[in-house]
């Protein structure tokens, strides 16, 4: 009985008191009163999609190639790609046609982790919310475009990571491209000289230049 | 000045009335209306009030604000509700009965305010000032039982047809220890009449001594929670309380998780309105007499009369929520056991304990009878309560338990 009687009692404390910190004390009243404030968004917060683009015109520093294999890996199929072709219908490495639908994403990041040229991220906008519940939802290329400094703004830190990753990647290609110059003048020297030095010279520790098709 | 709302309220009352003293017969239907319509609209406000108190402190509870968006901290919230019940469609049930469906809310209504007519608010402000008012109101509130055993039957629904049994068995049998600790009040008022009872809670040699602490203290000191087998008896009071007016941690009735919503299962729109306020003045009815038979009534110091009973009131209605807010919901056989076997007994106790107490009052004095009240009168209390829970023990399994499945 006195067992029961104590249980009661200490089970009254607890909620007085829950009751009455709830007017002083912030962390027993933690609910935010949406419209009017917004909970604060961590560098974290992921909810939408968006395409990055680096300088100032949204449709020539897009870097996304339209390799669609964002398209191919988004697990709830949301994401439309079109290739761009130009006037001679010669394809241009960027999409035409780039939609993504708010109401079939489900925010999986997917789309990001499998991009390989680091042209879409996560946003941490949520109101997107639409009069128009069917193309309103259909968020298309323009409106996902958004600049590196939005990203900047967005999550500081793996903003910079990733520019620090596409430097480097650019400084490699940069390297590789210098190399490959110095190899096709190294070879068209090889080429001007008379045979009989050829014994003579060691013995190349790379593989002999071959003459670039590709480029 | 210390009845001056009550007195007021009542010259109010007389000053409308003298209208019409030239014609007899409407001035008895113009003195029926102001003993009533008053009452039934006050505690129509007080209803919507108190869902409101009720949803903040359930929610201050839970740690959430609570409604906050009509009106400044969502005072008005109660109306808005009111004007969604009323536009709601009212759906009745295609193979229900249908005339006890339409009554049972009414059948309900109409007792609670009854019910609240026996109170007495204030000196003077009695709707129904019976000699035999105490009586009166626990033979109309146990009306209730057949209002919600009405809804549970007339629904033809699986989950209210257990309410209104559940609501049956429940009320039928919290009403004996309710009205048993009941009985040690009217014993010691030595009335039935609700004045009275509450008169009797002044410490009147010291209310009428003109000394200033003593008119301050003799109306508080006097009320029947103060004696040992009036504290007592208020537990059992507002325990049985609780179970009679459906509230947590007695809400079986209505349990939610268990059966929907018990009687109310199929009800809505505007019945279900009625039935919730028929609910609300129900409870609000028993902790009035709860306050007039333990609290002292409308006794109080500096301004006796009607502000007092209010506050009482609600104080006792905020307890009632707190207990919500704490206590999760009893099974069937607790209800039950804990009704029968354990305030029913201890009940009966206790009015030999009052009686004791008068006893040792009447010959020795006061200071002694609360001596031996709170020291003797509750080590027998206790007793009888280890003993009884001792007693509703279940028995201890001794065989040691086999599990077939389990090697
Ligand atoms: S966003 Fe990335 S993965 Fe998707 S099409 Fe563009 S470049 Fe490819
Ligand atoms: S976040 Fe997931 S669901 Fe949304 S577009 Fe990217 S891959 Fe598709």
């Amino acid at each position: 009985m006195s067992l029961l009687a104590k249980g009661i009692l200490k089970g009254m404390a607890v909620t007085a008191k829950n009751f009455f910190q709830s007017y002083y004390r912030k962390e027993r009243l933690p609910t935010v009163q949406y419209p009017e404030e917004k909970s604060t968004i961590t560098p974290f917060t992921r909810n939408f999609p968006f395409l990055l683009y680096d300088g100032d015109d949204a449709v020539d520093g897009m870097r996304c190639t339209a390799c669609t294999l964002c398209e191919r890996a988004c697990p709830p199929q949301c994401i439309y790609i079109i290739k761009d072709k130009d006037e001679k219908g010669k394809p241009i490495l960027r999409p035409r046609i780039f939609d993504i639908d708010t109401s079939v994403c489900m925010s999986c990041q997917l789309c990001v982790e499998v991009c390989p040229y680091e042209a879409i991220r996560m946003d941490s906008a949520f109101e997107l919310s639409n009069e128009n519940r069917f193309e309103g939802l259909l968020i298309n290329r323009g409106d996902l475009l958004k600049s590196n400094d939005y990203y900047h703004a967005l999550n500081p830190v793996e903003a910079r990571e990733t520019d620090d990753r596409i430097a480097a990647k650019n400084a490699l290609a940069e390297a590789k491209k210098k190399a490959r110059q110095k190899k096709t003048r190294l070879a068209a020297a090889k080429a001007k000289r008379p045979p009989s030095r050829l014994k003579k010279s060691p013995p190349a520790r790379e593989k002999p230049p071959q003459p670039e098709k590709s480029e | 000045m210390n009845n001056f709302f009550d007195l007021k309220l009542v010259e109010l009352g007389r000053w409308i009335e003298a209208f019409f003293a030239d014609f007899p017969s409407l001035k008895l239907v113009v003195h029926l209306l102001l003993c009533t319509l008053p009452l039934a609209l006050s505690f129509m406000g007080a209803f919507a009030f108190t869902t409101w108190l009720e949803r903040k402190g359930l929610a201050r509870i839970q740690n959430r604000p609570g409604p906050n968006r009509v009106g400044i901290f969502g005072l008005l919230q109660p109306i808005a509700d009111g004007i969604k019940m009323l536009i709601k469609e009212d759906i009745v049930p295609e193979r229900s009965d249908k005339l006890f469906h339409f009554l049972a809310p009414i059948m309900l209504m109409i007792p609670a305010l009854i019910g609240v007519g026996f109170l007495p608010l204030g000196d003077g402000l009695h709707a129904l000032p019976l000699d035999s008012a105490i009586i009166f109101f626990f033979a109309i509130s146990s009306l209730n039982t057949i209002a919600v055993f009405m809804a549970g039957w007339s629904s033809r629904n699986k989950y209210s047809l257990l309410g209104g049994m559940r609501a049956v068995a429940q009320m039928i049998s919290y009403e004996i220890p309710l009205v048993l600790s009941a009985v040690a009040v009217i014993m010691i008022a030595g009335s039935l009449n609700a004045q009275e009872v509450v008169a009797s809670q002044q410490i009147s040699s010291w209310v009428g001594s003109g000394n200033i602490l003593q008119e301050f203290f003799g109306r508080i000191l006097g009320w029947n929670v103060f004696k040992p087998w009036g504290f007592a008896g208020f537990i059992f009071f507002f325990v049985a309380a609780l179970a009679e007016a459906n509230r947590s941690p007695f809400d079986l009735p209505e349990a939610d998780s268990e059966i929907i919503a018990g009687h109310l299962t199929e009800y809505s729109g505007f019945k279900y309105a009625i039935f919730f306020m028929g609910e609300y003045i129900s409870a609000f009815a028993i902790a009035g007499i709860g306050v007039t038979l333990f609290l002292g009534g409308w006794n109080g110091p500096v301004f006796s009369g009607l502000p007092w009973f209010v506050l009482k009131l609600f104080s006792l209605f905020a307890v009632m929520i707190w207990i919500r807010g704490t206590l999760p919901r009893l099974r069937v056989d607790q209800l039950m056991g804990y009704a029968w076997k354990f305030l029913f007994p201890l009940a009966i106790l206790n009015i030999f304990l009052a009686g004791f107490y008068h006893f040792i009052e009447r010959q020795w004095g006061t200071a002694i009878a609360m001596l031996a009240g709170w020291i003797l009168g509750f080590g027998a209390l206790q007793l009888a309560a280890t003993a009884l829970s001792r007693l509703n023990q279940s028995p201890i399994m001794r065989s040691k338990r086999v599990y077939q499945l389990v090697e």
